[in-house]
């Protein structure tokens, strides 16, 4: 027994060990003064100030955040609608085709995904005039098709764990569907719906494949930016916008984990 | 009397249009863009804008004709590159799908077995990374990999090698990238399914006499077949069409369909190939995915 248990104990180490070594290494490496990247010569904080004066990552940086927020508060809506549906709205006929539709974004290569939808565009750009050329708002309409269906899948998680008590209780004593879901639905799955949000934005802030082939000129990404430069070769700036994603992500990880954790408290207190 | 038909005249048609609104956003750009895609791949290349001929012509004497062509089809048959390009992407898929499940079962395990207290943590440091850019993560691994990169420096240093080992720009470099990435993918599922087995169900094996490494053959093993299903399938099916990785860490022998796709589309500029490419490769994955529908129903109905 005790045997086992070190094994599994050995080999869960060194599995945590594989997946963040490189984290930790893209960050003791972003503060190195020298330009060879995996050459330590000593302590600096010059390639974020460098980044910092980097107009292009900084416009490439903005314009992803926006596409992100726009993108996930789109996919936040279309998401928790398609989760409704197929959680709680019984059996209906076209269910079997949304149950196919919103689980095989999750699996699909982006290859795929990218292309056909810049066949779409172009397609639809050939017979409606819309949308014109391609670039800020076909990246959000194609990040918000693939980002829905992971909003859709942590919300019917929360939705299949609430009992569905309260809101028969206020249906029976004549509330509206729309009254039912704005006053008891909403405010039970509303983490479900914060760590939707935030998947969704990351999933958006991190896309290359699809944003590639949907974009236009003009609409270049950070992940599009960051692509071109690595692919001429490692760069202690790229280091140094890493660590500052990371930062940005764990501080994130780490309210949100609170915020549950507060509200699982206060739940306990109300009960 | 006409208040009540009035409103239960609404409520199935407000329900219907609740459906509609997620329906009909996969149907246009989810669903129908293959049908675009498949169009595409019958048609013609041309040098145009868009670079390729229309299927449907109206002639000069005023008749509808269909210029249908599979020479596309033909030339991924033709050329060698496509058909071992899908073969290798099939073999690499299938190995790290095989790497990540033997690394992250007893990951899994552990933190199955852990206290309460301990698993959620351990789980927070599995989807951390996944928050973090994949583009990112990947960047990093070329910075341990490369000639004087971390690893051979760290191995030169410690007297194992004198050479530095050649791994960046090889099939082992995306190995490891793949299985790095995807690992909590298989994590995840895996981890559900064991948590979720009745602890009592061991206790009676050990009673009955089974010893641990018996009991976990007989009894958590077996169990566990819906989430390692799962797993392997969640890994398998976006790895075969992956891009990046080869990208970034592979070397030019490294021939993957989706880095074929990828050229084809972006350097040759021949849309019909690339929608022939992505059509075959949608056709092999339908099953994998279909069946990953299934393990997915099969864990539902466990728990």
């Amino acid at each position: 027994m005790n045997k086992r248990l070190s094994f599994l104990t050995i080999s869960a180490a060194l599995g945590f060990l594989f997946l963040y070594v490189p984290i930790i290494s893209l960050i003791v490496f972003s503060f190195n003064e020298s330009k060879l990247v995996t050459v330590w010569s000593h302590f600096s904080t010059k390639w974020y100030g460098e980044l910092l004066n980097d107009a292009q990552i900084l416009n490439a940086a903005w314009m992803s955040f926006k596409i992100g927020a726009i993108s996930a508060t789109a996919a936040l809506v279309l998401g928790t609608i398609a989760a409704l549906v197929l959680q709680r709205f019984g059996r209906f006929k076209s269910k079997t085709l949304l149950t196919g539709m919103i689980s095989a974004p999750l699996v699909m290569p982006e290859v795929i995904t990218g292309l056909s939808l810049l066949l779409l565009f172009v397609a639809m750009e050939a017979a409606f005039g819309w949308p014109a050329g391609r670039g800020f708002t076909t990246i959000i309409i194609a990040h918000t098709t693939f980002c829905m269906a992971f909003v859709a899948v942590v919300v019917q998680a929360r939705l299949a764990d609430m009992d569905n008590d309260q809101e028969e209780a206020a249906m029976d004593l004549g509330a509206t569907p729309v009254r039912v879901f704005w006053d008891i639905t909403l405010p039970t799955i509303a983490p479900a719906l914060v760590s939707g949000w935030l998947l969704a934005f990351t999933l958006s802030l991190d896309d290359l494949v699809i944003a590639s082939f949907v974009s236009g000129p003009g609409a270049t990404t950070l992940p599009m930016l960051i692509f071109s430069k690595v692919r001429l070769g490692v760069t202690p700036e790229i280091n140094a916008l890493a660590s500052l994603m990371i930062l940005v992500v764990t501080i994130g990880v780490m309210a949100a984990a609170w915020v549950a954790h507060r509200s699982s408290v206060k739940a306990k207190e109300l009960s | 009397m006409s208040g009540s038909t009035g409103i239960s005249r609404f409520l199935p048609s407000g329900k219907t249009l609740v459906i509609a609104i997620p329906v009909i956003w996969l149907l246009v750009f989810f669903l129908i863009p293959f049908a675009v895609v498949f169009k595409l791949s019958l048609s013609e290349a041309a040098i145009a804008r868009p670079p390729y001929l229309p299927i449907m012509e109206w002639d000069e004497e005023g008749i509808l004709t269909f210029a249908l062509n599979i020479s596309n089809y033909f030339y991924l048959l033709e050329d060698d590159l496509y058909l071992s390009a899908y073969l290798q992407s099939m073999r690499i898929a299938f190995i790290s799908t095989a790497l990540c499940l033997l690394i992250a079962y007893p990951m899994s395990l552990a933190i199955a077995r852990a206290t309460p207290a301990k698993r959620n943590l351990l789980l927070m440091l599995v989807i951390l990374p996944f928050w973090t850019s994949f583009l990112l993560r990947v960047y990093a691994w070329i910075g341990i990999l490369k000639t004087n990169g971390l690893l051979n420096n760290s191995l030169m240093w410690l007297g194992l090698i004198d050479q530095p080992l050649a791994i960046m720009q090889t099939d082992i470099a995306v190995y490891i990238g793949v299985v790095y990435t995807y690992l909590p993918f298989m994590i995840l599922p895996l981890y559900t399914s064991l948590v979720k087995q009745d602890g009592a169900l061991l206790e009676a094996a050990a009673d009955l006499g089974a010893r641990p490494v018996a009991a976990f053959f007989s009894v958590t093993f077996p169990l566990s077949f819906p989430g390692m299903a799962a797993g392997c399938l969640l890994v398998f099916i976006p790895v075969v069409g992956e891009f990046v990785i080869p990208a970034l860490l592979g070397g030019p022998d490294t021939l993957m369909i989706g880095k074929v796709l990828w050229s084809e589309f972006f350097s040759n500029r021949d849309w019909p190939v690339a929608s022939a490419v992505a059509t075959v490769m949608l056709v092999v994955l339908v099953v994998p995915i279909m069946l990953l529908r299934l393990a997915q129903q099969a864990d539902e109905v466990q728990a």
